[in-house]
């Protein structure tokens, strides 16, 4: 057999023979290859079936009138007919320049954008710190460890929950800043607070997993460069500058990443924290474009959809920059 | 040690360097207020994080649904009914059964599918790899606007709606490209070497995959495995949609069923999450060090 494995190292692949004819080279690649296209051939499928069909799918509707009052459906013994119609970019045009198009999309898009940096920034910086805590050398560390990361641990369904009874009115939350005789914000009802909590109890379940991962940064940290840092006297806050931060840079601006991804698609938190229909103003674009889809009566199957798109759009050019940006600077995603 | 030395770092920043200390510390040594300090913060950093489960607990103790407006006197009337009630009375055990079905189903579907793809990733390189590393990459980042829609349709027309085979298909759009991202990242750490060993004494690079780096990547396929489960167990909104007969809800669903517009009986959803949390987290525990380190260093070399 001729697959040879190639060390995954992926740049001895230099020194190429002269370039023979196409039809020569596809024979060639199938016949160097045929193993890893038939090992990768499953996922392919997979994908092909349960992802690629489904969007291109989703990608007609955005181009429909589609909802539910006029998709196929069966009622009893009786099936009705589709009988939506092609509209062309209607929809997308409706969205981000229609009427109202401020209260429908931008006002969610900037609230999602806000939603997502702030997140993030909380989860680093308070991952980044507990991290660089447990890194020391102290009593009970372990400890601490396990009990940091008990909101990662537990199911986020079961964990907002609980938040949503610590935040109604009257909870336990409310009560002991009414001891501290400070004002109660109606958490659940009050749009600025609505978003405050949703931050909130965003951060709270996102944190463990920045702090473990960056822990593991910082252990991977040669000590010796510390130790030579120190010998040349730079200050603490100069080790942590030029030594730390360096040496946790591919970690971070791969959870960072991560975060972004994660947090801009949360549903879960929001979802779970307003219920589906109550707090119109709070919903990011993924639980909006739901709410459109599944909440409201009736459907509407095609704006759902294209919003789903645009979000998509969203990350993928988002993500695309990232990559640049970091290839630029030099840097490898580690993902 | 590298915790040794870092700690300095951390240490002498609590202190300032302005700070002339009296006698010389040696390395890794800090002063009395940079450890009380640390300890606090991490004190006060443990006591958020557990509170609002240990306050799920306590209320899940109180018997009646508006006792967490008045906490304090649950003390006095403490009682496990709230269980035994949602253990006998509610689809507890149903939706146990459904969120499991589906939670293995996608596991073990996921794991299946995506073993050889990891390994053909990450030790292989063939032409296209890079695009399709990058379309893995990005159907992890679909929001799940993207599919709803499409899904919702197509599983309807095949009369898959309120079916766990249906629920197993879409969450698999998610499993599977993360399964393999996952897989390539552990197949990375074991060395060459032995696949070469392999074919010099003859064996195919399937025979290769099979019988020599499967067994050695046991820990890698049950973290992948773990974290499907995981992801397919807490996951809301498609569970929520997709499932319309109260006996077929995951947990995820049937919890969010004790809160109505009309009642909301708090203390029986206390005491259904705590059931539900107890075993997910004690799990969670015995996995999450291999777990962290399969996250990040998925694909380092690629």
């Amino acid at each position: 057999m001729t697959v040879a494995i190639d060390r995954a190292t992926g740049k001895v692949r230099g020194g190429r023979g002269p370039r023979h004819g196409l039809g020569q080279r596809l024979r060639h690649g199938y016949q160097k290859h045929w193993y890893a296209y038939v090992m990768i051939a499953p996922v392919i499928v997979v994908l092909g079936v349960l992802v690629l069909y489904p969007l291109v799918y989703g990608l007609y509707l955005t181009l429909t009138d589609a909802n539910s009052l006029n998709t196929a459906r069966t009622i009893g013994v009786n099936h009705i007919d589709a009988t939506y119609k092609f509209i062309g970019l209607d929809n997308y045009k409706d969205i981000l320049f229609g009427p109202l198009s401020y209260d429908r999309f931008w006002s969610h898009f900037i609230w999602t954008v806000a939603w997502t940096a702030l997140c993030v920034a909380l989860h680093y910086t308070i991952g980044l710190g507990l991290a660089l805590l447990l890194n020391q050398k102290l009593r009970g560390r372990t400890l601490y460890r396990l009990l940091l990361i008990v909101p990662w641990a537990v199911p986020t369904f079961v964990t907002v929950f609980g938040w949503r009874i610590m935040l109604s009115d009257g909870g336990i939350i409310n009560t002991f800043l009414h001891m501290l005789h400070l004002p109660q914000p109606s958490w659940l009802e009050d749009t600025f607070w609505q978003r405050f909590a949703a931050i909130m109890v965003n951060t709270w379940c996102g944190v463990p997993f920045m702090m473990v991962s960056l822990l593991g940064g910082l252990q991977s940290i040669d000590a010796s460069l510390y130790e030579a840092a120190e010998m040349d006297g730079a200050s603490a806050w100069q080790r942590f500058r030029y030594v730390t931060l360096p040496g946790l840079r591919s970690v971070s601006s791969t959870v960072v990443l991560l975060g972004i991804i994660w947090t801009f698609n949360q549903f879960a938190v929001i979802f779970l924290l307003f219920g589906a229909n109550s707090a119109p103003d709070a919903q990011i674009l993924v639980t909006w474009a739901y709410y459109l889809g599944f909440g409201q009566q009736p459907r509407d199957f095609a704006q759902s959809a294209s919003y789903g798109i645009l979000l998509l759009a969203i990350l993928i050019v988002f993500t695309s920059f990232y990559r640049r940006w970091l290839n630029r600077n030099e840097q490898q995603l580690a993902i | 040690m590298s915790t040794t030395t870092v700690a300095t770092s951390a240490a002498v920043t609590d202190d300032g360097p302005a700070q002339s200390p009296r006698r010389m510390r040696r390395r890794g040594e800090r002063s009395l207020a940079a450890s009380l300090t640390s300890h606090g913060i991490l004190i006060a950093g443990s006591v958020i994080a557990l509170f609002p489960i240990i306050w799920l607990v306590f209320l899940s103790l109180g018997p009646d649904k508006d006792d967490y407006l008045h906490p304090g006197g649950i003390w006095k009337k403490m009682t496990f009914d709230n269980y035994s009630f949602v253990l006998q009375h509610t689809s507890f055990f149903d939706w146990l059964k459904s969120s499991l079905i589906v939670s293995l189903g996608t596991t073990v579907l996921g794991v299946l599918v995506a073993a050889t793809t990891g390994y053909a990733v990450s030790r292989m390189r063939f032409p296209g790899y890079r695009k399709f590393m990058w379309v893995l990459l990005v159907t992890q980042m679909f929001p799940v606007a993207v599919l709803m829609v499409p899904m919702y349709q197509i599983l309807s027309d095949l009369g898959l709606i309120d079916s766990y085979l249906g629920l197993i298909l879409v969450y698999c759009s998610t499993a599977v490209p993360y399964c393999a991202w996952l897989l390539k990242g552990y197949f990375d750490t074991i060395p060459f070497e032995i696949d070469e060993a392999g074919r010099v004494d003859g064996l195919s690079p399937f025979g290769t995959f099979a019988r020599l780096i499967l067994p050695l990547a046991k820990p890698g396929l049950a973290v992948a495995a773990f974290y499907s489960f995981i992801t397919a167990f807490g996951e809301v909104a498609f569970a929520t949609t997709f499932m319309l007969d109260d006996q077929k809800y995951t947990l995820a669903v049937g919890l969010q069923t004790f809160v109505s517009e009309h009642d909301a009986q708090r203390n029986l959803m206390a005491a259904t999450a705590v059931l539900i949390a107890i075993p997910v987290s004690a799990f969670f525990y015995l996995v999450q060090k291999n777990l962290v380190t399969g996250l990040t260093a998925g694909g380092t070399k690629g």
